[in-house]
């Protein structure tokens, strides 16, 4: 149970976090469509972490918690610490220019939709119809993405540039993703965790396949960084959770 | 009072006929193919919904509506769940719903096609103009002012318009 309500979490707060991230690019997209379409992506990406945390919340409380804090998806989004967030260190890394924006979608929309695939046929009802229903915005979010990659990889100089830029700065963290955290270890057998050995060399392989169309190096022997799953953090999460909870940590309770 | 109040699954569907869309105020959740079920017993009355996209913000506006809806004509304990699965798509949507969209000037969605592949750059849906009923159209953004809809464009009468995705 309690592996379960980890999980659980672990794939809410990556949707949380992502979704935080983009969202800061409201109002400042580089066009208006695009201005719309990672707002839109955000959208969805906080919509999945809803699902997540209603069910989080759901199993925490037939768990056992006092009758009268039960936890809810509002208490899991804004009332817990940076130490008790399972998102991957990917999720949280700051916007930086379009590129690496758009660079970081594409690697996480990736694993998200390989992901996805697998966890429509996990023995956890809810987890499966969550996936269901995700998976198909996923799609769109891994098609824009990946055009996107494209369009910079195999732009002008400064954007090819910019995006190997911006593969410095991220490839170092696309590894977790794939990098069991104990919990996931330990419901993975049961059927309902999904096998990330198995979704690792389907990654890269897309990832290969994206990065040769537009003109990109895949990188090599880089040093992974992890921790993000077990609650270990960069600085970056600290910033966003001081921004995210603010109201609900100054006006508790507060709604409007 | 309670026995004037008809609890036949038809009366609440013609109810929630009035129940709509606040994004897209010409569409009824029937419409939209949003509600999934209706279960009345002596003690309670059940929706059963089903959201569009996961973020969409609508759902929960069109749930405190069924809710202020029923309890107007009298219904009471009404309980408005939501059910993830199986996942809604574009083709519950009804044709009488379509026709509305498209006199509100929205294209409706084509019959669905296989949304989940992942090929890149791959030719956009032929979507027809809801001004002109062109087919000579492109997409603009696939996301658009709300998670149902893309942005297109007529070539043909040279208007801007919303196309309610196939999802
Ligand atoms: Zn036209």
């Amino acid at each position: 149970m309690n592996a379960l309500i980890n999980y659980t979490l672990h794939l809410a707060d990556n949707s949380l976090i992502l979704g935080q991230r983009n969202s800061e690019w409201c109002g400042h997209g580089p066009v208006l469509e695009q201005d719309i379409a990672i707002t839109n992506i955000s959208l969805d990406l906080i919509g999945q972490a809803r699902n997540f945390y209603q069910y989080a919340s759901s199993l925490i409380n037939q768990r056992g918690k006092p009758l009268n804090n039960p936890a809810s998806e509002d208490s899991l989004a804004y009332l817990r610490t940076e130490r008790e967030f399972k998102n991957c260190l990917l999720t949280e890394q700051p916007n930086g220019d379009w590129g690496q924006t758009v660079l970081r979608q594409f690697f996480f929309s990736q694993y998200q939709y390989l992901l996805f695939q697998q966890l429509q046929n996990s023995k956890d009802e809810q987890i499966a119809a969550i996936a269901v229903k995700s998976l198909k915005e996923v799609s769109y979010h891994l098609r824009w993405s990946s055009e996107w990659v494209i369009r910079l990889g195999d732009g002008t100089e400064e954007s090819h540039r910019r995006t190997l830029k911006a593969i410095d700065e991220l490839w170092m963290y696309s590894g977790e993703l794939f990098q069991p955290a104990s919990y996931e270890l330990l419901i993975l057998n049961e059927g309902i965790a999904s096998d990330l050995d198995l979704l690792k060399p389907k990654w890269e392989e897309k990832v290969k396949e994206i990065f040769s169309e537009a003109n990109l190096p895949v990188p090599e022997n880089v040093f992974i960084q992890t921790g993000g799953k077990e609650g270990r953090h960069t600085e970056q999460l600290g910033y966003i959770l001081a921004e995210l909870q603010f109201m609900q940590r100054t006006y508790p309770g507060n709604e409007w | 009072m309670n026995n004037t109040i008809d609890t036949s699954e038809k009366k609440i569907r013609s109810l929630l006929e009035k129940v709509t869309d606040p994004e897209i105020p010409v569409l009824s959740i029937l419409d939209l193919g949003l509600v999934r079920e209706i279960n009345v017993s002596d003690s309670e009355t059940e929706v059963i919904i089903t959201p569009t996209y996961s973020g969409c913000p609508a759902m929960d506006v069109i749930r405190m509506n069924i809710q202020t809806t029923l309890l107007s004509h009298g219904y009471k304990n009404i309980k408005v769940t939501q059910a993830l699965s199986p996942a809604w798509t574009t083709d519950w949507m009804s044709e009488e719903g379509k026709r509305k969209l498209k006199e509100y000037g929205i294209a409706p969605p084509n019959p669905r096609q296989q949304v989940c592949n992942q090929k890149l750059f791959e030719a956009a849906e032929a979507v027809q103009c809801p001004r002109c009923d062109s087919y000579h159209t492109h997409r603009v953004s696939e996301f658009g002012s709300t998670s149902c809809k893309a942005l297109y464009f007529c070539d043909h009468c040279k208007e801007p318009f919303d196309y309610f995705k196939s999802h």
